[in-house]
């Protein structure tokens, strides 16, 4: 008994990123149903790409097949290189730009996008080995890019983010629609 | 009697005419003897003048024929004795030629500076410096801003910082005599020129010492008084040197005028003789007035205080945290510190280091950690050993969240042994641990047994913005856990200094591996973190 209060306790209790970060989220990118993207800003201004827990990816039943950061054949992530204290080299990333195409087993294809103006940083090549860290542990371990905005953009950049609650609103009309239409 | 020799006596009519001062003239004829410079400038100037009335007649002789020396000075003895009122006939019947009319024409300019010796006209190389501004009155000025700061000192330094167009007016002048200096002897060039710098130095250290009541002023000591002068009138002096030799001057962010002194040398020594001469008067043009003489500035070197330092609140940030230009915490540990020092040492300033830095929230216990602080320009410099034990027990008696030991003062040298102490050195921590999964006693009993356990860690998010991305291989030596209840356990770790603790116990989204997650095989967190000891044997323990 004793045992499960603690439990309930510790589950509320602030993770890493609900002490650090702000969540910010786009909803439907590029159109697409509920293609929703979750971008983890620190308070030092650097954010975190991750998939939303609504994304169709990681919804019930699904798994991934490829990961892969070649986002044409001129281009792939996996060559970034940042150097030094101010990440020279790294590439310069707007809002609509491409990360990676993640391809499910159904063979459907999914393109994460960086939500966000900035320098990419890294993407995470644990997912390449791993594809599971990414539905087990979204909005940690399972990460897709560390992008660093340009210091006079770190705010700015997250206007056109939904915050959390406005998050929650469509989803929660999103769901509305669905039991109304089924 | 001023140490001039046959030679310097066109040297002397040469400057003398070109509006020279008495000062300057000994420099350009190489005089080394200081006292020369210390008498009063009327006298010098006295002298100088009747030497010059000797250099007609012996120049006169000198162009008449090399003869040997003796022959020279026997028959310029003669002249000033046979003829001393009348020397035009003397010399019309001696060498009635080029030469003559040469001394004509630069007596008349000697005579066109004599109306105004009283009021003695301002030298056109060194604007005065070696005129009234070098003497009691400059001696008691800079007397009294020692005074007004009341430094505590044995010895001080004088410095002297001239504008940068002494430097032109100084290399018209030797173009003006180069012949005539190169003459005394082979072995003289421009080098041999006595520096302005230098004669203000020899006339000053004295009467500045006198004025300080008798403390040495030497060239070497921790205490510098520095003498600043500048002339916004010549100023212009320099800009010609920009199109002759544009690559001397680039302008660069912290310098307010491209026309520095090192610049202005520089351009000097590049530029030839003739193209100096086609853009500046030879000799210089005659100012108006001095050098204006700007505020003594007092400087001591810094002195430098280490200890070692706990810090017992998770509130409080090492250094003051400012975001934005607001302020985000109350105080620092640095500040704490810095207060009491910086009162006892009478310190303008100060620079905090320390061996590596706890966040805010990380209390530092045990011996503490290393610290080191250079305070700058302090005007008490020494504290002896009990003073220094009551300072330190001022700075902990003032606030209950640090405290400092071993509280000494260092040198500059030894304060490096602080920094190569950081990588190499070993820190000990205890963090309180969470588990997402309840944990009994024996779950975590493996952890003790892990040794020398090498991660590899990716530049922590929490300082990527600041730090270059790498991953950097860091080794825990050992760790050990404590049981707490299902959910909490303390975990010690004794690990190389830069290993970050919360990024091994969190994980950092899989970004240090292996992580405590990983170990632990549940989500792991951190909520506290104390540093138990820093490993550094700097600076030395001294016994309370």
């Amino acid at each position: 008994m004793d045992c499960v209060e603690q439990k309930d306790t510790e589950a509320k209790a602030p993770s890493v990123v609900d002490r650090y970060y702000t969540r910010w989220y786009r909803a439907d990118m590029k159109g697409k149903a509920c293609e929703d993207h979750c971008i983890l800003q620190h308070s030092n201004r650097l954010c975190v790409v991750t998939l939303a827990e609504t994304h169709p990816i990681l919804q019930n039943g699904r798994t991934i097949k490829s990961i892969n950061y070649q986002i044409s054949t001129g281009c792939s992530r996996l060559n970034n290189k940042v150097s030094g204290k101010s990440k020279r080299g790294g590439q310069f990333l707007t809002d609509f730009a491409p990360l990676c195409r993640i391809t499910c087993s159904d063979e459907t294809e999914y393109t994460i996008y960086s939500c966000i103006r900035g320098r990419l940083l890294e993407v995470n090549e644990n997912i390449l080995e791993t594809p599971n860290l990414l539905m087990e542990k979204p909005s940690t371990e399972g990460y897709i890019a560390v992008i660093l905005p340009k210091f006079e953009e770190s705010k700015s950049i997250t206007e056109n983010l939904l915050t959390r609650e406005e998050f929650e609103s469509v989803v929660s009309k999103r769901s509305d629609v669905q039991s109304q239409t089924s | 009697m001023l140490p001039l020799k046959e030679k310097d006596k066109p040297i002397v009519q040469k400057l003398l005419s070109a509006g020279c001062c008495a000062r300057c003239v000994l420099r350009f004829c190489c005089v080394s003897v200081q006292a020369a410079y210390r008498q009063p400038q009327q006298e010098t100037l006295k002298e100088l003048k009747a030497f010059i009335a000797d250099t007609e007649n012996s120049k006169c002789q000198d162009s008449a024929g090399p003869d040997s020396r003796d022959e020279n000075n026997k028959s310029h003895e003669a002249a000033v004795s046979d003829t001393p009122e009348d020397p035009p006939s003397k010399r019309a019947k001696l060498e009635p030629s080029v030469a003559a009319a040469q001394c004509e024409e630069e007596d008349a300019a000697a005579a066109v500076v004599r109306p105004k010796d009283d009021e003695s006209p301002v030298c056109v190389v060194c604007l005065g410096i070696l005129q009234e501004l070098c003497g009691t009155i400059q001696a008691v000025k800079i007397a009294e801003a020692v005074k007004a700061e009341s430094y505590e000192f044995d010895t001080l330094v004088l410095s002297v910082s001239l504008p940068a167009q002494l430097c032109v007016r100084e290399h018209s002048c030797w173009l003006h005599v180069k012949k005539e200096v190169r003459e005394k002897g082979l072995v003289f060039d421009k080098d041999d020129v006595i520096q302005v710098k230098e004669a203000f130095k020899w006339i000053m250290q004295g009467l500045v010492a006198k004025e300080l009541g008798g403390v040495a002023v030497v060239t070497r000591s921790a205490f510098e008084v520095g003498v600043e002068f500048t002339h916004p009138q010549t100023d212009a002096d320099c800009h010609f040197l920009a199109t002759t030799c544009p690559d001397c001057f680039k302008p660069t962010k912290n310098k307010q005028s491209v026309f520095t002194r090192m610049a202005v040398v520089k351009a000097l020594e590049k530029i030839s003789d003739a193209k100096f001469l086609k853009h500046y008067p030879c000799p210089p043009t005659q100012p108006t007035s001095s050098c204006i003489s700007q505020d003594i500035q007092c400087l001591h070197v810094s002195v430098f205080v280490a200890g070692r330092y706990n810090k017992f609140c998770r509130s409080l940030p090492q250094t003051p945290w400012v975001i934005d230009g607001e302020r985000r915490m109350e105080s620092s540990v640095e500040e704490l510190i810095a207060a009491p020092i910086l009162s006892a040492f009478r310190a303008d300033g100060f620079n905090f280091s320390s061996s590596g830095r706890e966040d805010v929230d990380v209390r530092t216990l045990g011996n503490g950690r290393p610290f080191a602080m250079e305070l700058l320009n302090p005007h008490k410099a020494r504290l002896n050993k009990v003073e220094m034990k009551k300072l330190q027990e001022i700075i902990n008696k003032s606030s209950d969240k640090i405290r400092v030991r071993d509280l000494q003062i260092v040198t500059r040298e030894a304060m490096s042994r602080m920094k190569e102490g950081e990588e190499e050195k070993t820190k000990t921590y205890t963090a309180l641990v969470w588990t997402q999964k309840p944990i009994q006693r024996e779950d975590i009993g493996f952890i003790d047994d892990i040794k020398d356990l090498t991660l590899d860690q990716k530049t922590p998010l929490r300082v990527l913005h600041r730090r270059a991305l790498a991953v950097r291989q860091r080794v825990i030596h050992s760790m050990n856990a404590r049981f707490l209840d299902p959910h909490h356990f303390y975990l010690g770790l004794k690990t190389q200094a830069g290993t970050y603790i919360k990024e091994f116990v969190h994980g950092d989204f899989g970004r240090t591996k292996p992580n405590l997650c990983q170990l632990l095989k549940t989500d792991t967190d951190i909520l506290e973190l104390d540093v138990e000891s820093v490993d550094v044997d700097w600076p030395p323990a001294i016994p309370e």
